[in-house]
């Protein structure tokens, strides 16, 4: 039976590298796992793996985990205490590992490894789950273990908080796929069952998070099982952690709807005369697509002008597609600089009041009604906090009433801008959409908001 | 120990294509987004591989077809060493030159004639020492945002790097504060005497930049490819000898095909032997590797295991 949830997708003929985030926590094996992955990547080398021999003397099996333990001070603690990036290739893909620290005082780091990843693989320790009494119909068909048993009344299978939170952390960041690895299986009896269960808890919870997994792939990172080698571990036969990643589409369902480009980038007027070149505006279209002819509104002067001219990647297109930088000369000579948005006529509703769901990531409480720097897109201007409405329990998603957001939390608040934006829903747009918020005392970055709802002025 | 990887596990060379694209339009949006987020910023350039590749990307970032008189919208900047390799030096002045780009070098000689470089011995590498004359020129011309050619999968520590990384004003990088990178809304903001550094091809491997160089046809200093030099073999390395680095009387002085890898202060970089003669001989042995960039090439990262991220926190590129 396969695990490839999505396998309906077709596939593209060349992929974008994909960048995938890795989180788990304190030996859940995660580390264990992205050494797994760069060593049957071919990504290690041979002094790396002398330095690994040397370290674990003559005979004995060498420490995965050492390989992506980076700095003097996690070495000396034994945890990964920021994201760290590998990369590897097989002959079907790049990939970009982020990985994300598990300790829960790190939050902030996972939030930084799921902002712009493609994938988050989600690491489950089977040996830490209470597996209580096993019920032993349950071992039956993988689909049926989702439902209540005839006869048996099964034990819940509890998943651990952090898993929960993992999962939901990057679901909330709009990760576009959740895969999930169930590791360990090797040190449990009777893996088969236990692999049903936690698959069965795992679709309960991702339904109830309201989501479709991936994947969910039984693996021994300590041995490679169904990490790139298939492996019968786990009564599996679906395809390895590897080939699923290799397979996942690069499309993203929030870069489509009207054109909208934030202008980043203004380039001088060069040479004059015959040699003149246009004032070219340059941006990452943010979603949809732009083409020579098209009507784009400026925002926030509100003038209109015509495309006249394309660039990319250095050469002169028609059309350039969400997620690729272009720059754009228009019909006219209108007073745009960086931070003003080039839309789709017609397309966007400027907002200066909005509902959304805050991360904060400082470790200075955030405070209502005081000023804070916001970043939208490419423009800079200040906000306030004007009401945190509730605080997110994030292993459960229940909100509970909250009048005050703390480090690594999360609430449903309200924010006032200084001007209106032209926000989007972030489950919509993924630029539109989401705002940083930086103190503007210290300069760190203390959250991000993802924008839910436009409000009406108070 | 880890079987060479075989040629067959070369990457198709249409995803090879498709991956350039994506490297090659993420490093371009970082250098837009540091000129125009930042009112002084300089590129670092050394007429290293890695720094060519920048410069290249560069153009392309800001120079559109047509009009390749324009000027990039920030300087170069060098550090040198005094002990760099002298094919290095009239292949970063010639290109400069045919570029029509302003390059600002910043001596660590004169550091030493300043003072705030002390050598502990006459031959003492220069290297670890850059980072002072670095920040001297950071102040002289109040940079606040240096680009470089740093690659993640270099080093452990940088592993950990930021896209856009703070630096305080000491140039110093503080690994265990850094700022959340979210997306691209880069947190550009700085107090005074504070700069920002940008690594636009962070994503990038070894492999990705010696692809690039072949499909962009990038030229770079000759001894990145094979030429007949002499060296000494040390601990495994083989050591150019130079007036700088001589060999020592018990010495064996060799002639053979090498090149190098990276290119850095004459003191402390080694070439491989080699046969490349161009940049695909050069991909082709880069598939073959076993030994990583750094390991092959660097007495400096030999010393311990942790002395890159202790060059960093002192301010290093």
């Amino acid at each position: 039976m396969g695990l490839a949830l999505r396998d309906d997708e077709p596939l593209p003929s060349a992929r974008r590298p994909l960048r995938f985030l890795t989180a788990g926590s304190v030996d859940d094996g995660k580390s264990t796992l992205i050494g797994r992955l760069l060593l049957d990547g071919r990504a290690i080398l041979a002094d790396q793996l002398d330095a690994l021999e040397a370290k674990a003397g003559g005979g004995q099996p060498i420490d995965l985990a050492l390989l992506t333990d980076g700095l003097e001070a996690e070495r000396e603690q034994g945890i990964t205490i920021d994201v760290a990036y590998r990369y590897f290739a097989t002959r079907e893909r790049k990939f970009i590992i982020a990985d994300a620290p598990g300790h829960e005082q790190y939050t902030r780091n996972m939030v930084t490894a799921a902002a712009g990843s493609d994938a988050a693989v989600v690491l489950v320790d089977a040996t830490k789950l209470d597996l209580g009494s096993m019920p032993l119909d349950v071992a039956a068909p993988l689909d049926r273990a989702a439902q209540p048993l005839q006869g048996v009344r099964p034990q819940p299978l509890q998943l651990l908080p952090q898993t929960r939170r993992h999962a939901l952390l990057a679901q909330l960041l709009r990760v576009p796929h959740i895969v999930f690895a169930v590791n360990k299986l090797d040190a449990v009896a009777d893996a088969g069952t236990v692999f049903a269960r936690v698959r069965a808890a795992l679709l309960a919870f991702a339904a109830e998070a309201g989501f479709l997994p991936a994947g969910i792939v039984p693996i021994s990172a300590l041995h490679g099982d169904n990490v790139s080698r298939p492996s019968p571990l786990g009564g599996y036969d679906g395809p390895t952690l590897l080939a699923l990643l290799e397979q996942l589409p690069d499309d993203d369902v929030a870069t489509r709807g009207a054109a909208l480009l934030p202008v980043q980038y203004v380039g001088a007027d060069a040479g004059s005369g015959a040699g003149h070149r246009p004032r070219v505006l340059w941006g990452r279209v943010a979603r949809g697509e732009m083409a020579i002819g098209d009507a784009l509104k400026v925002f926030p002067s509100g003038e209109t002008a015509t495309v006249t001219e394309l660039h990319a990647a250095g050469a002169r297109v028609a059309s350039v597609g969400a997620g690729r930088s272009a720059g754009v000369v228009l019909d006219r000579q209108l007073d745009v600089s960086r931070g003003d948005w080039l839309a789709a006529p017609d397309s966007v509703a400027p907002s200066a009041r909005f509902r959304a769901t805050l991360a904060w990531l400082d470790t200075e409480p955030a405070v209502i009604g005081r000023k804070y720097w916001l970043r939208h897109g490419n423009r800079w201007l200040q906000g306030r906090i004007a009401a945190i409405d509730s605080k997110l329990d994030i292993a459960t998603l229940a909100a509970h009433e909250a009048h005050q957001l703390g480090v690594n939390e999360i609430g449903e608040v309200v924010v006032e801008t200084q001007q209106p934006l032209p926000l989007a829903r972030f489950a919509d747009d993924r630029v539109a959409g989401a705002l940083l918020v930086v103190d503007p005392a210290t300069n760190r970055t203390s959250g991000t908001l993802l924008v839910r709802d436009s409000l009406a002025p108070p | 120990m880890n079987a060479p990887t075989p040629l067959d596990r070369l990457l198709l060379p249409e995803l090879d294509a498709a991956q350039l694209d994506a490297l090659e339009e993420e490093a371009i949006f970082i250098l837009r987004e540091t000129a125009a987020a930042f009112e002084r910023p300089a590129l670092l350039f050394s007429g290293g591989k890695d720094s060519c590749v920048v410069l290249h990307l560069a153009q392309k970032a800001f120079k559109l077809e047509g009009s390749s008189k324009s000027r990039l919208p920030f300087p170069l900047l060098h550090v040198d060493t005094g002990h760099n390799f002298p094919e290095v030096i009239a292949f970063r002045d010639e290109l400069v030159a045919e570029l029509g780009e302003k390059l600002v070098v910043a001596h660590l000689e004169d550091s030493i004639a300043r003072g705030s470089v002390r050598l502990a011995s006459p031959d003492e590498s220069r290297n670890g020492h850059q980072s002072v004359t670095l920040m001297e020129a950071v102040d002289e011309h109040r940079f606040d945002a240096l680009i470089g050619g740093a690659r993640r999968d270099e080093e452990k520590a940088r592993a950990k790097e930021r896209i856009l990384s703070h630096r305080d004003s000491f140039g110093q990088w503080q690994p265990k504060n850094q700022r959340p990178e979210l997306w691209t809304l880069f947190n550009t903001r700085l107090k005074p005497g504070e700069h920002m550094r940008a690594f636009p091809i962070s994503n990038w491997t070894e492999l990705d930049v010696w692809l690039y160089i072949q499909r962009e046809r990038i030229a770079l200093p000759s001894l990145y490819y094979t030429h007949r030099r002499d060296v000494v073999r040390r601990k495994g390395l083989l050591v150019p000898v130079t007036d700088v680095t001589p060999p020592a009387a018990n010495e064996n002085v060799e002639s053979v095909a090498v090149r190098f890898r990276t290119v850095g202060d004459m003191t402390c970089t080694c070439p491989v032997e080699s046969l490349a003669a161009d940049a695909g001989g050069v991909v082709a042995e880069t598939l073959l590797v076993t030994i990583s960039e750094r390991g092959a090439t660097r007495m400096d990262d030999r010393t311990s295991d942790a002395s890159m991220e202790r060059r960093k926190k002192e301010g290093y590129f």
